[in-house]
């Protein structure tokens, strides 16, 4: 047993390292690091960087960008990149619709898709959840109808993250609804944003900020060649999305660097007594604890990929475990930023607002809102408890 | 980057298994709890055979000078088990013993211990002291032909059963060890909640020669904060094997046991409660791998003490939680003494507070690191 990175993959996180922080532009950097809002141009910016390197796509196959690091290396790069608090890599393309089409595509959707993904030329979002349909996906109710070459497609999609900032999105559509089980009867089908019909408005959050969206789909003609894998055949689609290796789903490079945030906040930020308030008994006990649990989700996430490693196998179900302690350790970060600076915390600036007192302070609140949501987005953690007890435990 | 064990360490974890799946089941470790001696001198004779009591101890001995990782996949299946042999005690007084004593009182203790001869025990705790190790009432004082002992020692693991007791007292440099008799010993022996034995000592106006001076005289503290680290990293993988049976035993009840016409595992409030108790041994086993792996291969004493602390506050915690959660999640039947999850929770309540609580070692934590910024 020996927990240390080996000394080549020492030398490789050192590599990157090193490069992620010469070819961050500070902009960015500051943006990250005061929790403002990131828009479309921010993220295309940093993608383009790294599509330039060769470093946006790492998991792909190497014919069409990938860069063949081994599992280690890959994990330690999405936890660098983290760490060095870069604008975040829009997973809807790279992570999901790449993937996806890799898996499933024709000859003809890769060669059409995969390179303007690679590129950063389309931002994609994700067409899953509907007003009815949030925990239970597959009962959703969008609808799309054969008309000679094409589908028309009717429904309503929300919480669709980025929406306002995409070219395309893939979604789950209902093309037959009259199936004995309701997951079957979903097929897969990528659309382009700009086809007449399709209406995108902003769905304000707690925080005021532009993230999510409603999308509304009013007989929008879809060619049929945009169809993914076989019509009927989506939730196979939906599964191995679900499925896919998710090494990084803990997050835990980016929890480092907010901790690490924080502890440098608290020791300059006095307690009641004056003194600094990370020596204040009741705040350290807290903090520790946190510190302690990304510890262990740090170890039990390289635990998980030494045994992806040695076996070949894809950790499944665990990895939703991961996301359940990852968010409640981002969510529980947040939460003590905010208490840790007490009075401070009650001004409310909306992010990318201009605000004329300490950016960081006021937007701490507005952060511990927002981040409420990674306990409910991508699955529930109780919908990962139900994931964990049917296919680990066999309940 | 590996969390593998080693052939050798795997190999041996195995055959551990085996033995105390045959020789140490549930009735029969009853069986030895309730007999006089409360242990089983046939299983420390096979522990011995099979190289367990001298893997932590140094090769010159007879032993296999092993760390901390090579002791991890036994204490899983002691933890598992729930062996009630005082194997923690000899453990953390050999070891004193290797690293303090003169040639002659290794060369008299360390091959007996090797072979299955000789059990030990750490006198040290005292009432009052909690966890810090630093808090020495107990007295030595120099006298004709040695030395005088007098004070008094509380809950001493192992003590009833033990050869020799390495006793801490403080003389006019600090804090010293001394190698005791058992016989020059008045003990006041009892059961302890997880059924291991143990002892009160008082000493009064004990004599000892000047041979029994274990080390430098005034230089045991950082010795024993040394062997306890050593010991809180050994509980706690000995806490992921008995967590992993409290979940895996809860689970099968899940399973098994119906109500309402359906097994009560079909029930969404009790599924997430045993998926909880999942991840913190997941989590808990993460730990334990940092702090076998830290014990005794830290580059400095302060990385080791954080590495401990933080795992021993999370071990402590899901102590808590999972032994609580395989109780409730029982029933009435997790309250039954003839269930082994009930004693498993008592060797749990236990290890949560063993070496310090989750608050000592937030303490500890804190304190070191903040001294480091």
């Amino acid at each position: 047993m020996d927990l240390n990175y080996s000394q080549e993959e020492l030398a490789f996180r050192d590599e990157v390292r090193a490069w992620l922080n010469a070819n961050l532009p500070q902009d960015l950097r500051d943006k990250v690091a005061n929790y403002g809002e990131l828009g479309r141009e921010d993220l295309l910016r940093w993608h383009r960087i790294l599509a330039k390197k060769g470093w946006v796509a790492p998991a792909w196959p190497k014919e069409w960008g990938g860069t063949d690091w081994n599992l280690v290396q890959r994990y330690i790069f999405e936890e660098e990149l983290g760490f060095v608090g870069s604008p975040p890599l829009i997973p809807f393309g790279l992570s999901m619709c790449g993937p996806v089409l890799l898996r499933f595509g024709s000859e003809a959707q890769k060669r059409r898709f995969l390179p303007r993904i690679y590129d950063g030329e389309d931002f994609w979002c994700q067409g899953y959840s509907e007003p009815g349909s949030g925990s239970d996906l597959a009962s959703l109710k969008t609808k799309a109808t054969r008309d000679g070459n094409e589908y028309v497609v009717n429904g309503q999609k929300i919480w669709t993250t980025l929406g306002h900032c995409a070219d395309w999105i893939f979604c789950l559509v209902r093309t037959d609804s009259n199936m004995a089980k309701k997951q079957e009867g979903i097929s897969f089908l990528l659309i382009d944003m700009k086809s007449p019909g399709i209406t995108v408005r902003p769905l304000v959050l707690m925080d005021l900020g532009r993230e999510v969206n409603e999308v509304f789909f009013e007989d929008v003609r879809v060619p049929a060649g945009n169809l993914v894998y076989e019509e009927n055949k989506g939730w196979t689609v939906a599964k191995y999305l679900l499925g896919h290796e998710r090494m990084n789903t803990g997050r835990v490079g980016a929890s480092k660097r907010e901790l690490a945030k924080l502890k440098a906040f608290a020791s300059a930020q006095p307690g009641n007594d004056g003194e600094p308030l990370i020596r204040d008994p009741r705040f350290r006990d807290k903090l520790t604890r946190v510190e302690v649990e990304l510890m262990a989700l740090e170890i039990t996430n390289l635990r998980f990929l030494d045994q992806m490693r040695r076996t070949g196998q894809p950790p499944g179900a665990d990895v939703s475990m991961l996301k359940i302690k990852g968010t409640e350790i981002q969510q529980a970060i947040t939460e003590l930023a905010m208490q840790a600076v007490g009075p401070l915390a009650q001004p409310f600036v909306p992010v990318g607002s201009d605000a004329e007192f300490d950016a960081f302070t006021a937007g701490l609140a507005p952060r511990y809102c927002n981040y409420r949501k990674t306990t409910i987005y991508a699955g529930s953690n109780e919908i990962q408890r139900n994931i964990i007890s049917k296919m680990t435990l066999g309940l | 980057m590996n969390f593998d064990y080693s052939e050798e360490q795997q190999l041996l974890a195995d055959s551990v298994r085996r033995f105390l799946a045959k020789d140490y089941d549930f009735e029969t470790r009853k069986k030895i709890v309730a007999s006089d001696e409360g242990c089983s001198a046939e299983a420390w004779a096979t522990l011995a055979e099979m190289g367990v009591t001298g893997l932590p101890l140094p090769a010159e001995f007879g032993g296999f000078g092993g760390g901390a990782v090579d002791l991890m996949g036994v204490m899983e299946a002691f933890g598992d088990a729930l062996v009630v042999e005082p194997y923690l005690a000899t453990v953390m007084a050999a070891r004193l013993v290797a690293r303090a004593g003169n040639e002659a009182q290794r060369g008299s203790v360390l091959p007996r211990v090797v072979e299955g001869r000789m059990r030990l025990a750490l006198a040290h705790t005292e009432r009052g002291a909690r966890y810090n190790l630093a808090q020495v009432k107990t007295a030595a004082k120099p006298v004709a032909g040695g030395w005088q002992l007098e004070g008094e020692k509380v809950v001493v693991l192992g003590a009833p059963l033990a050869e020799k007791v390495v006793v801490s007292a403080r003389t006019a440099k600090g804090i010293s060890l001394f190698l005791v008799d058992h016989g020059a010993l008045r003990l006041r022996a009892y059961r302890t909640l997880d059924e291991m034995r143990a002892a009160d000592i008082s000493l009064q106006a004990v004599k000892v020669g000047a041979d029994a001076l274990l080390g430098e005289e005034g230089g045991a503290l950082p010795l024993l904060e040394e062997v306890t680290d050593f010991a809180t990293a050994l509980v706690c993988a000995e806490a992921v094997g008995a967590i992993k049976f409290a979940c895996d035993t809860t689970l099968e009840y899940l399973k098994t046991r119906k109500q309402f016409g359906v097994p009560i595992g079909t029930f969404q409030a009790l599924q997430h409660r045993i998926v909880d108790m999942y991840i913190a041994h997941e989590q808990a086993r993460s730990m334990a791998c940092v702090a076998a792996s830290r014990a005794d291969s830290a580059q400095s004493v302060r990385e080791r003490q954080l590495a401990v602390s933080a795992a021993k506050i999370k071990i402590a915690d899901a102590c808590r939680h999972v032994s609580q959660e395989s109780v409730q999640l029982h029933g009435g039947m997790g309250m039954s003494e003839e269930l082994k999850v009930s004693h498993t929770f008592r060797r749990l309540t236990v290890i949560a507070q063993q070496f310090g609580d989750a608050e000592h070692h937030l303490g500890r934590f804190a304190a070191l690191d903040t001294e480091g910024t």
